[in-house]
């Protein structure tokens, strides 16, 4: 078997349901040790992505290499490197948890002899241990979430996909997940879907963003965190001053009046340039404005999008524009 | 492997599921009650009996009519348990367990049918013991007493073959469930529009699609490679079609 950097290597891949274009020559690597985030909003084509990595879904054109093994000709072979937890966790209701992890041990082909080590690391690794003997239907979505993460880390792969790991949780259980997913990456290599921002910043060290079914952005964690600083400040003052007064401070571009005297300054963002921010409040406490809030505006998932898709993205957005703007 | 371990987990969550338990409960006493109406015949008319040179035992009585009629209970209640073997695991999205596994559909379609099949071949068993019983007492002809009972066991699994096809094709089991009755049904009373009943010379074939007519001589008894090929025919082809159609689920349509 021939050995490649790359866990997964993904080529040209396609989908498409009809006319619907699910995901549309898509071509990524993930490297080993690595965490990748999967962005996108709903319906973006994530998770047919998944689900075609993971041999749930026949792409309809392209390439799928795990491992160095392509996943169309050897199927049993390359899925032995994966664990999947889709969407919905794919659990036995009517089972208890230590039953189904039995089963997938099974199903995963681990040996018989290592079989009982297998699972108790997988219970203690999500922190089952207190529910290992309760039916699976009487657990909170929680637990139910760790039990599907335990299902797809049980046969040690190589490659943990995660699909939308967080939804539907509470926001301690989210904590709690987002921890499990760190600890994973330090022995896996993690593919983690989500359309949530901070949990890719929180957990990942690369984001791929996937929109209308292409790939629109893949960059390092720390160059995101850069094309998503901000380049507005809302500021709030007791006594506002006039906009001719604010403009005139270095670096401030356009001022907007939002309601209960707050305003949006929007600056240029270079290198040499820094934010206004500083400059705001040394001249507020001089002339008295009242400052009573200063923060500097974070580009939301969808901004960026908008942003990604009409500069970097391909032209087919603008021409789609054009035309219905010229039919109108 | 592979599909022992599909086969157990399947067998397994029915024994966890009241439906299972019930359907047990039930048929057992239905069947009970026709093997009491049977022997209680067979009392009645056994000094008239003792008389007629070569007059048919206790199993001939018994044990086939028994078999016979229970198969019209299989034919009812197999819907019931193939309905969500894959059908229900669609719906749960459990299936994606498997597909993502190192498992071959033949493995998921095989494992869940033997688990099926398991728990049908334990109904049978029920119902043997009760003419076995009587085995106690008298003689039974064993030879034709596991005739039947091999004819009702391959009846039964091709039962099954065809409600996991029917299950694999959709994602809610009552639709699953009615439409396997629904086969059932019709491959059970196509000889009825025999064409031979009013053309001597037509070929027949529907009578011989008919698993009735393969059925009937097997209960009574007479063993015959016909027959039995035609039941692991009817099975094979119902499973490959079930395998088929899980492959698809992936592909394009």
């Amino acid at each position: 078997m021939m050995s490649t950097p790359s866990l997964i290597s993904i080529e040209h891949l396609s989908r498409h349901y009809g006319e619907l274009k699910a995901v549309d020559t898509v071509s990524f690597e993930l490297n080993r040790g690595e965490v990748l985030g999967f962005l996108g909003p709903n319906g973006a084509g994530k998770s047919t992505t998944m689900q075609m990595i993971t041999g749930n879904l026949a792409p309809t054109a392209g390439r799928i290499t795990i491992n160095g093994v392509d996943l169309l000709d050897q199927p049993k072979l390359a899925k032995a490197e994966i664990g999947y937890l889709p969407e919905q966790p794919p659990l036995y209701m009517e089972l208890t948890v230590e039953e189904y992890l039995n089963f997938c041990a099974k199903i995963n082909g681990i040996s018989r002899s290592v079989q009982s080590t297998a699972i108790k690391k997988a219970i203690e690794r999500c922190g089952l241990g207190d529910v290992q003997t309760r039916l699976i239907s009487n657990l909170s979505k929680g637990y139910q979430q760790r039990v599907g993460i335990a299902q797809a880390i049980i046969h040690t792969p190589s490659i943990v996909i995660l699909d939308e790991p967080t939804v539907g949780l509470d926001p301690i259980q989210i904590r709690e997940i987002r921890k499990l997913i760190r600890e994973l990456g330090e022995q896996h290599s993690v593919i983690l879907s989500t359309h949530i921002l901070p949990e890719v910043q929180m957990t990942c060290d690369r984001v791929q963003i996937i929109n209308k079914g292409q790939l629109v952005f893949s960059d390092s964690i720390e160059n995101l965190n850069q094309s998503m600083q901000a380049t507005s400040l809302i500021v709030q003052f007791e006594n506002l001053p006039d906009d001719v007064t604010l403009g005139k401070l270095d670096n401030v571009n356009k001022i907007e009046h939002l309601e209960d005297q707050r305003i949006r300054i929007h600056f240029d963002k270079t290198t040499t340039q820094q934010s206004p921010a500083k400059q705001i409040a040394i001249e507020a406490v001089n002339n008295h404005w009242g400052l009573l809030e200063l923060c500097p505006e974070q580009k939301t998932l969808e901004q960026i999008f908008v942003e990604i898709t009409s500069t970097e993205s391909t032209m087919q957005p603008h021409e789609e524009q054009k035309t219905t703007e010229d039919n109108a | 492997m592979n599909i022992l371990t599909i086969a157990s987990r399947e067998l397994r969550s029915l024994f966890l599921s009241p439906l299972a338990w019930s359907i047990l409960g039930v048929v057992q006493f239905i069947f009970a009650y026709i093997f009491l109406a049977q022997l209680n015949t067979f009392i009645q008319i056994q000094p008239q009996l003792a008389n007629i040179p070569n007059a048919p035992g206790a199993t001939e009585f018994i044990a086939a009519p028994l078999f016979a009629t229970s198969a019209i209970i299989f034919m009812l209640v197999t819907p019931l348990i193939t309905m969500r073997v894959i059908a229900g695991e669609r719906a749960n999205k459990s299936l994606t367990l498997l597909f993502s596994a190192p498992l071959s559909m033949t493995d998921i379609v095989l494992g869940k049918f033997l688990g099926v099949v398991g728990f049908l071949i334990c109904m049978a068993v029920m119902l043997a013991l009760m003419p076995l019983s009587l085995g106690f007492s008298g003689s039974l002809d064993y030879g034709l007493f596991f005739a039947a009972w091999l004819g009702l066991v391959l009846l039964v699994a091709s039962f099954a073959a065809i409600g996991v096809y029917m299950s694999s094709l959709t994602t809610q089991p009552t639709v699953a469930a009615i439409s396997t009755f629904g086969i059932l049904l019709m491959l059970w009373i196509l000889d009825w529009s025999s064409d031979k009943v009013t053309d001597p010379n037509a070929s027949g074939a529907l009578e011989y699609i008919s698993m009735l007519r393969h059925f009937e001589a097997m209960a009574k008894g007479l063993f015959s490679w016909a027959d039995f090929m035609y039941f692991i025919l009817v099975s094979a082809m119902f499973l490959i079609l079930s395998i088929r159609r899980l492959d698809a689920d992936r592909l394009q349509h």
